[in-house]
């Protein structure tokens, strides 16, 4: 399959991309890893006059930790995450969340910015990072902004970022000591999207209780689900199954799957309801709670 | 819409051509270059029969554009056997019988030299992790297994004796 024509832009700094969107506006799309970009364009879903590449801009691919934040650089592939020693040791659920998104050869181009930025609802970092509280960096023709994360996805392929912005980092919050984290996904084979998926992570208090509790689902809506009764219940008891259990119904009761060859409506609401609950106990081992 | 002179060293070798945007890797290799061995399969970035390395890593070419590669290094299944000698990948696959149509093969074969590239002596698991992006539908896998561990082994011997 061959994509319509357009034309190809590979600017090698920040300016010279932003300049180029505000020049080319709605036909416009920014080109990260590619990897659901050039399929929608071959398949022809979507249409693009001009993609700007920002592959070629230095300095867009990093992970590090400063400021009490992890810092990922927005172009970040897949494939360097998962691999991150750093990662690996102080934030699980981002492993837990790379390894299951598409397959391994996907991972060598696919970027974190651009599975944020796509807006899919079947993409797998939105909801940890809703979990983990995260913020993404906008670089545009005024500057840069901070985003919030639960602030930033608006509908089904819509986020808060405008047609001339690019996100250039995401930010996590060190998490403090007692805290973990964990992604579960249930999907059919390797490559697939999630018939559902979890993710939760879990601040425990010196008492064992719960102090702070992030938790979101995968694909059963529009975008990220998050249920703000589910972590309130949480929040303050001690994480054992009747609580976790109950958050995790309430949660997957916020839902709203569509029924598709995955499943029907009640059984991605229920397998929401179980990654639920295998997300928050794993998290809650992560955190030292068991 | 303008086209754009790319430069792309190709088994080592460098090799320019004029690519319009849209110009998929995959059909710069296959047409462009004539190297054939990299195979298009289901064009939809499911099943890995055009894996090829792009830097190094193994990515699914009809899902870079040509134009990406430009200034890049592309290693094909054409560029394993050297001097008329096979790679250990391609003797495993042989030796074991690691094929049964072949059309998946050089998709496989690609995957696997850049898995034993960063992990010499890869688990069971580790290996079945690896070519996860690529679908075989004749052998189911077991025998792919047993050619990259022969692979890997041969690999060991190779270093052994040069050392």
């Amino acid at each position: 399959m061959i994509p319509a024509a357009f034309d190809y832009h590979a600017p090698t700094t920040l300016k010279e991309a932003v300049a180029l969107l505000s020049q080319h506006k709605d036909s416009a799309k920014v080109l990260s890893g590619g990897q659901s970009l050039l399929p929608l364009l071959k398949l022809r879903l979507g249409q693009a006059g001009h993609l700007v590449d920002i592959g070629r801009i230095p300095g867009l691919e990093y992970i590090k930790e400063e400021g009490g934040m992890l810092r990922i650089g927005g172009r970040t592939r897949e494939s360097t995450l998962e691999r991150s020693e750093l990662v690996r040791a102080r934030y699980p659920i981002l492993i837990d969340t790379a390894q299951v998104i598409a397959d391994p050869l996907v991972r060598n181009m696919a970027t974190v910015g651009g599975n944020l930025a796509h807006g899919d609802p079947g993409n797998d970092h939105p909801a940890t990072m809703i979990a983990l509280g995260a913020q993404v960096v906008a670089v545009g023709p005024k500057g840069d902004r901070v985003i919030r994360i639960d602030e930033f996805f608006l509908g089904l392929f819509q986020t808060a970022l405008q047609p001339d912005e690019i996100l250039t980092e995401i930010r996590i919050p060190t998490p403090p000591a007692r805290s973990g984290g964990a992604y579960f996904k249930l999907e059919r084979k390797v490559g697939d999207y999630a018939t559902a998926a979890a993710a939760a992570q879990i601040t425990l208090g010196s008492s064992g209780a719960v102090e702070r509790v992030g938790l979101a689902l995968t694909n059963v809506g529009p975008t990220p689900v998050r249920s703000a009764a589910a972590e309130k219940h949480l929040t303050g008891k001690r994480p054992d199954a009747a609580s976790i259990g109950e958050a995790a119904r309430l949660v997957a009761q916020a839902s709203s799957p569509s029924a598709d060859r995955r499943g029907s409506v009640d059984y991605k609401r229920e397998m929401a309801r179980v990654m639920a609950v295998r997300a928050l106990t794993k998290a809650v081992e992560r955190a030292g709670g068991r | 819409m303008a086209t754009h002179k790319i430069r792309v060293t190709v088994n080592g070798a460098a090799r320019e051509a004029e690519v319009e945007s849209r110009l998929l890797l995959v059909h710069l290799l296959r047409e462009e270059f004539r190297l054939t061995g990299t195979h298009i399969g289901c064009d939809t970035t499911h099943c890995g029969a055009c894996t090829v390395l792009l830097d190094g890593q193994p990515v699914k070419s009809c899902t870079v554009l040509a134009v990406q590669a430009d200034g890049r290094q592309v290693e094909t299944v054409e560029g394993l056997e050297k001097d008329g000698k096979l790679h250990p990948i391609q003797e495993g696959f042989w030796q074991e019988h690691g094929l049964q149509c072949g059309y998946c093969t050089p998709g496989m074969m690609m995957t696997s030299c850049a898995l034993l590239a960063r992990n010499a002596n890869p688990s069971e698991a580790e290996i079945r992790e690896a070519i996860s992006g690529n679908l075989c539908r004749c052998t189911g896998y077991l025998n792919i297994v047993k050619a990259v561990q022969y692979a890997a082994n041969k690999q060991k011997e190779g270093a052994h004796v040069a050392a």
